[in-house]
């Protein structure tokens, strides 16, 4: 029986859909069965970060609809063993969908995948409702800024008060530099504040946008770049390893370090 | 702690992290009590419990709210008093 992930945030534009995008890639170099299912109907993205936007017949509404069965909808990522898109309707109204749809689709992939991984749209309205709605698990997305930290604290309200079973946090585009400045949240201010587990940082890296450019998630290319290592990082986490976080700040002096240590900074 | 932070902490600046960890702290307390409309009510209701075993309180006369000033959370209760019980220790 399979896992079904969604990846929420409340806030828009803090990396829903690219964290999708290479977690499934990383599971599915992982040997996993992966469908990614874009919920966010109106506005379809995770077809071009996935680079298969040319490929699509059937959308998520023709399945709840019954216009084609669920299969003829799966696009197949040649690039990966096992990797399957479902894309989201572009024309059609948010509506389209409901909660009881959407967790009977969830319940016949799980019979077949491994992980269904739910891309979420932002806010906290009816497509929100309906893309936690078949889900086992959250993944919360955030940025360590106020307003993203704020949503991500509503919505881990509104999914603690659901049937999701658990929710753990990855906070995405941090900057060490800025960090090590005071000008920006900490790992450790953003985890006091929500009191959520943590399952991965992702720094903010133009590897990312590169990549997203080309279609071809980080998780992907074995280029060391620190956002692919992060990501694969949480695919283990995903799949029960213990990994230690990156550390962010080797590059610091000595001196910085030692205080950090003793807690003097 | 890098020159910023030193020159911030030298002139008791606070650093733009840490007015934004405040802020969030602040707004949050807000957000999460004025999410579920009964969380007050229920407050309400405990803290009357309470202060009974004391002293008899007009319930129809009493309000706990919330309100925020410049840098904190702060909960008022005022209760109207008909009675204090005569044999409490
Ligand atoms: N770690 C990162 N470093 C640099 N850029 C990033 C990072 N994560 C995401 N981005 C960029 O931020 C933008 C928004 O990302 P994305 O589309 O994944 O967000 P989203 O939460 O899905 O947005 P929406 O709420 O609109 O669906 C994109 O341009 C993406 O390339
Ligand atoms: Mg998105």
């Amino acid at each position: 029986m399979g896992e079904v992930i969604v990846i929420t945030s409340g806030k828009g534009g803090v990396g829903k859909t690219t964290t999708t995008a290479n977690l499934g890639v990383g599971l599915a170099l992982a040997e996993k069965k992966v469908v990614l299912i874009d919920a966010d109907i109106g506005l379809r993205n995770l077809d071009v970060v996935m680079g298969l936007e040319n490929r699509i017949v059937y959308d998520l509404v023709d399945v709840v609809e019954g216009r084609c069965r669920t299969k003829q909808a799966l696009i197949r990522d040649k690039r990966y063993h096992n990797l399957f898109l479902l894309p989201a309707a572009q024309t059609r109204d948010k509506n389209a969908v409901s909660p009881e749809q959407m967790k009977k689709l969830c319940q016949e992939l799980k019979e077949e995948y491994d992980f269904i991984l739910v891309d979420c749209p932002a806010g906290i309205e009816q497509g929100f409702r309906n893309a936690i709605a078949g889900a086992d698990q959250a993944l919360i997305v955030t940025t360590p800024e106020v307003s993203a930290v704020r949503d991500a604290d509503r919505i881990i309200g509104l999914v603690e008060a659901g049937e999701i079973k658990m929710s753990r946090l990855i906070i995405n585009r941090l900057r060490p530099d800025m960090v090590k400045r005071g000008d920006m949240l900490d790992i450790d201010d953003i985890l006091e504040i929500l009191a959520i587990e943590l399952i991965g940082v992702v720094p903010d890296d133009e590897k990312i946008i590169i990549s997203t450019n080309r279609g071809e998630p980080v998780a992907a290319l074995n280029d060391g770049s620190p956002s692919g290592k992060a990501y694969r990082n949480i695919v283990r986490r995903l799949l029960g390893e213990t990994v230690p976080f990156l550390d962010f700040y080797k590059n610091q002096s000595f001196l910085s370090r030692l205080k950090r240590i003793i807690g003097l900074s | 702690m890098n020159l910023r932070a030193l020159l911030n902490a030298l002139t008791g600046r606070k650093s733009s992290k840490d007015v934004a960890k405040e802020r969030l702290r602040l707004v949050l307390v807000h957000d999460r009590a004025s999410v579920s409309p009964e969380f007050l009510e229920k407050i309400k209701e405990e803290i009357i419990r309470v202060i009974s075993k004391y002293m008899e309180i007009d319930e129809s006369n009493t309000v706990v709210n919330m309100h925020r000033s410049d840098d904190s959370a702060i909960l008022e209760a005022n209760l109207a008093i008909k009675a204090i019980r005569r044999n409490i220790h």
